[in-house]
This record gives C-alpha cells, structure tokens and sequence, in this order.
C-alpha cells in the first residue's frame, strides 16, 4: 500500500505545483491519475518515483518512509513519456540495464530478460538498435525495461499519449492483460479521460494542484462530485437555474423561460440529494446520453425543454443531436446510440422537438463549487431498483 | 531518402572562379613547401635538382628535433588530458545545474577564442612569474590548458544540448547511481564531443607558436619553436621537412577531429 501524506510540490514562492495531497494506493491496483496539462498529476508522480523532491509531507509504502530516498533505491520503475530509451544500447542491453545494476547472476538475467521480451511480443528485435524501432515498438521496449526489474510499483507518465489511435487501443488491452497477470500496482498518469475509464480500478482526478474525487470509473462518470470532475470526465449539459422548493425526495430547479426542472437522487442511493435553500443558484448537469429527443411533451414524470433540432452529426455508433432551447441558453447536446432507426431519419432540422430526460439522472451543483451533502440524506434516497437492488423488506429496513 | 537530395541552382562562373582562387591562395604555398622539402641540392649551376628523402633523414637523426618533437607531443598530450577533463566536467556543470554567476561563467569560457594571443601569452608569463612556477614543460602545460579547455568546453556543450534529461532519470530510476549513470549514459553519449573536444585541444597545443613562446623556459623547446629558432639561420630544406611532416601529422587529426562527428543520437 502507497500512502501520500500532506504531500505538496512548490516551485519558488508562488507556485505550487501539488497541494496538500493526501491519497491511499492499494496494493495490486491500476490507479489512474486523471487531469488536464498543468495540474501536477505529472508532478506527483515524480515525486512518488523520487525524482522531486516534495516540499512537504511524506510518502509511505509497506508502512516505511520513502521519501527520503534517491530513486535508484526505491523498488519502483517508471515508464518514460518519451521512453527514454538509451540510444547506444541495444533492445537487450535496454532491458538487461537494471538487472546488472542490481547485480543479478547473467542467467538469472537472460531468463529474465527473455521473459520480459516475450510479455511484450518483442523477442524477435532484442538484437536491434533503438533507433530502427518505431514508436509503438519502442513503448513496448520502454515497459519491458521497467518491468523486467519486477518493481512493486510501476508508474507510467502517459505512456500511450504518443501512439496513434489504433495502436493506442490495442496497447491499452495488452496493458491491462499485463497488468492483471503480474498483479504489480501500477500508477498511469494521463490527461485522456477514455484511457483512465478504460483501464483503472480506481482514478483520481485532479485539477489545479488538488485531487478533486476518487473512485472507480463508474462512480466518477455517474456521480462526480464536484463540476470540474463532471464537465471534464465526458460531456455534459450544463443548464442554470435556482432552487424553487427542497421536497424530501425532490428538488425543484426554476430555469429561465419560467420552466421547473427536478431533480431526484439516483435510483441506487449512490448520489444523494445536495443540500440546497431555495433561492440558490445552481446548474444542473446531464449527460447526453440520458437525454432523448421526443416529438412531443413527455408525460410529467420526466423533465423536458421545448428546443428547435439545429444539428444532426453521425459519428458511427452514435448520432449527436443538437437542441436549441427556446429561451436562448446554450445548444443541448443529445447522444443517442444508432440502433435501426436512426435519429437522422425520425428528424429534420428545424423541427420542434422536446428534450426529456429522468429526474434521477441528472446532478445538482452550485454555480462554482458542489453542493453540501447532509450526513443522513443517504437514507432518503428510496431503493427503487427493484430488479437488481434488495427485495423490498431490506428497503423497508434501509429507510428505517 | 538519400537518392532524393535537392536539386540546387547551377552556381555561376564567377562563383567557380572565385573558388578556385581562394583554394589556389590556400593551398599552392602548401605544396610549395612539401615539393621543396622532397628536391635535393643542385650539383651546380643549371643542373636540375634531384628528388630526396636527405632533409627528412637529417631531421630524423637531428637530436634537437627529435627532443622538441617529444616535448610538443609531452605537453600536448598533458594539456590535453587536464583540458578534456576539466572543460568535460564545466560543460556539464553549464548545462546541468543553476548556480549564481552562470551565465557569466558561460561567457568567460569564450574569452580565450577571442583574446589576442600575445596578450593571453604575456599575461601567463607575468602570471607564472608572480607565482614563481619554474618556465618549462609545466608552465607550458597550463598555458596550453587556458586556451584549450575553452574549445572543450564549446564541443561537449554543443553535444549535451540535445540530449534528453529522462535519459539520466531512467538509468537512476533503474537502480544506477549517479556516478554510474555518467559512466554508463551520459559519456558514452557526449564522447564524440569529448572526443572532438580533446582532438582539438591536442591539436592547437602541438601547432601552437606564440604563447608557448612567452612560457617556455630554457631548454624546453616545442617544435614550432624550433623552427622558428631554425629559420634564424636561414630557410634550410630541413625546415620545409620538418614543417611537411607537421603538416602531415595535423591533417591526420583533423580527419579524425572531423569523424566521429557521427556518433549515437542523444535522444531516442
């Protein structure tokens, strides 16, 4: 286990690069470090290989400080952005570098070597220079240096952010296979939010210095927990509005143009409802893929806003639709999946459509930061998922 | 790739003609001096001069050259050793670290490229002299390091630009120490600088005239000062043999100097 401490990164007076960070890493895990360029995630992992020094704060693994230590005496390799590749060695000199540096008995060595090679599907070049392998070649070279010295912790820089979209992809699977086998922890810093869903157990994201949320990718896309983590992790509508009235089970969001929106906590009680007095301003934020196109007012179970269809872009598995609301705000944008009936067919542009989405599946912030949640708002959140959730005598219990 | 290289504009002849003249400039009173070291003495008036090897038999069996040969290579080989090492090691300390007075050092390394040579040579006499350093082989050593280290410097500072800083971090990340990671990463990628550096250095030491004359003491002649004390007594053809097989020694290092410009990329 990877403990950081207060850890903080300044650069000069002004700048601080990390912030106070505390963050737990488990044992065995993917653990992805998400966030736009600039916001330390390069920085921490640095300082958690040991090649910054952290102004502040401590890092623990197995329950013993490390970081006092110069990286060449901490049991982690990192895996460069650019490879970092030596130039004047070969593909097998690269791999064996570490291993004589610690000494290990030349057939101790080759095995391993010839081992680490083969995880990468790289035997046939051992006897090739660096510089006559291409890009997505000398990754997987970059990996197999780092993991032929079978360090407890791997950390990866953006490894794939040089590969091509389809190397990218295929590299991604043989990651995780890699990691799944050897069970290392492995910390995969990146700015691409796809990769980090694809690939993480867990994933922290942050911004500005600060680890904004951490969870599994599931629980940081349905339920982010603050607006950065919401509009950074894949789309989302953001409609403003200010509370009219705070129902137990319901909140009440008057927006321009006179309409009220709900908001409900989501059906398995993951998201409860923020605590908010009318007359907040809020956002409401909706993925677009909750959002559905209709031709007409959906029933009053459902929140909807009157639009004009502007755009229809097919992307392949999906269609985007772009919804002009009547009031003026920003365009809506709905993703809806292309099954038989394609959106372009059932819509032209200009029609007068309705966007309509379910009070459960959207969230409710403030205009800048999120919304306080109250301790006991957990339990109002009804079970209402009653296919896969508990029969309704637990439910009984749980509201209890 | 190498079959598609661009087409350039044909140069004009006045471009050609100039050309010439500047390498004719050059190089005829080059081969003035190697023809002449190469004719024997006339037998008599009008009679043609034959071809020999006498001057160079006579420089070789010539103790006094052969002792100044010796020193110039004993000096340039310690100055070029104590230049590499210390322009190698100032090289690194420019581009790697920030410390206060960097840039000014930066810029005092080019100094001695631009200073007069008589005024450097002086100054060092007045130096060795206030210092009380015995003129001799010594003081010729770190005369000739002044000046050398400054090209060092320049040549290893040109090849650690390129370089990528993960490099050094990847051999520590995988257990090197410091002084490993220099021995096993960092040189073996800036030696064809160094290797330039300290051809370069070998070079201006063996040919240089004016500052080893300020601070060569008695009896410690190098070769271009023997020449020069030669030429005291008249052009003699052993002069023009010595001179060739300076000339000779020069291009084989320049050569060399300009070879191992092709060594691994700095960066993957």
């Amino acid at each position: 286990m990877l403990e950081l401490k207060g850890l903080e990164k300044k650069y000069g007076r002004n700048y601080t690069a990390v912030k106070k960070m505390d963050l737990t890493i488990r044992e065995g895990e993917f653990f992805s470090i998400l966030g736009p360029s600039g916001c330390g995630k390069t920085t921490l992992l640095r300082m958690i290989g040991g090649f910054e020094t952290p102004s502040q704060g401590q890092i623990i693994y197995d329950g013993k400080r490390i970081d006092p230590l110069p990286a060449n005496q901490r049991q982690f390799n990192m895996v460069f952005q650019r490879y970092a590749l030596f130039p004047h060695l070969s593909v097998w000199e690269n791999l064996a570098f570490g291993l004589k540096m610690k000494k290990v008995p030349e057939i101790d060595l080759r095995t391993r070597v010839n081992e680490a090679l083969l995880m990468v599907k790289m035997e046939s070049f051992a006897h090739r220079g660096i510089a006559t392998l291409s890009g997505g070649q000398q990754q997987r070279i970059a990996l197999a240096r780092a993991l032929v010295n079978r360090p407890r912790v791997l950390l990866l820089d953006e490894p794939l952010s040089a590969l091509d979209l389809k190397l990218r992809q295929q590299m991604q699977v043989e990651l995780l296979s890699i990691q799944r086998r050897l069970k290392h922890t492995f910390i995969f810093v990146t700015h691409d939010q796809e990769e980090a869903l694809t690939l993480s157990d867990r994933i922290a994201v942050m911004n500005g210095g600060n680890v904004e949320q951490v969870g599994t990718p599931q629980e940081i896309y349905e339920y982010p927990k603050t607006p950065f983590v919401a509009q950074f992790i894949g789309q989302v509508n953001t409609i403003e509005g200010e509370v009219k009235e705070a129902r137990p089970d319901t909140i009440l969001v008057s927006g321009a143009a006179r309409r009220v929106l709900m908001v409900k906590p989501s059906r398995d009680g993951q998201r409860p409802l923020p605590v908010a007095l009318p007359g907040t301003p809020v956002k409401i934020l909706v993925r677009p893929e909750k959002l559905k196109v209709l031709k007409s007012a959906p029933g009053p179970e459902q929140n909807a806003i009157e639009g004009t269809l502007r755009e229809v872009l097919y992307q392949g598995a999906v269609t985007q639709l772009f919804v002009m609301p009547r009031d003026g705000s920003a365009p809506l944008i709905v993703s809806q999946p292309n099954t038989a009936v394609t959106a372009r067919r059932s819509f032209n542009l200009g029609d007068k459509v309705f966007v309509a989405w379910l009070p459960e599946d959207c969230l409710l912030m403030g205009r800048e930061a999120a919304l306080p949640v109250a301790e006991n708002s957990v339990s109002i959140a009804p079970p209402l998922l009653t296919v896969v959730g508990p029969p309704p005598e637990s439910s009984g219990a749980a509201l209890a | 790739m190498e079959s598609m290289e661009k087409i350039r504009p044909r140069s004009p002849l006045i471009a050609k003609l100039m050309t010439a003249i500047a390498f004719l400039m050059l190089y005829v009173p080059l081969f003035a001096l190697v023809i002449y070291s190469f004719l024997g003495p006339s037998a008599g008036p009008g009679s043609p001069q034959a071809w020999t090897l006498e001057w160079y038999r006579r420089i070789l069996v010539n103790g006094e050259v052969l002792d100044a040969f010796n020193m110039s290579i004993y000096v340039g080989i310690w100055s070029t050793l104590v230049s590499t090492l210390l322009g190698t090691a100032a090289a690194l300390a420019i581009e790697r670290f920030r410390f206060p007075g960097r840039q000014l050092f930066d810029m005092i390394t080019h100094v001695p490229l631009i200073m007069p040579e008589i005024v450097l040579g002086l100054a060092l006499l007045i130096w060795f002299v206030v210092l009380r350093i015995t003129l001799g082989p010594f003081s010729m050593i770190l005369a000739h390091t002044t000046f050398s280290v400054s090209y060092v410097i320049i040549t290893v500072k040109s090849r650690l630009q390129g370089f990528d800083d993960s490099l050094e971090e990847a051999a520590h990340d995988l257990g090197a120490s410091p002084w490993q990671t220099f021995w096993k990463v960092t040189l073996p990628l800036i030696w064809p600088g160094v290797l330039s550096g300290a051809l370069m250095a070998f070079t201006l030491s063996f040919d240089d005239f004016l500052i080893t004359f300020f601070t060569a003491g008695v009896g410690s002649d190098t070769l271009p000062l023997k020449i020069y004390s030669m030429i005291k007594f008249g052009v003699s053809p052993e002069i023009n043999a010595l001179s060739t097989l300076m000339l000779g020694a020069t291009l084989i290092l320049v050569v060399f100097f300009f070879r191992p410009s092709k060594g691994a990329p700095t960066h993957a």
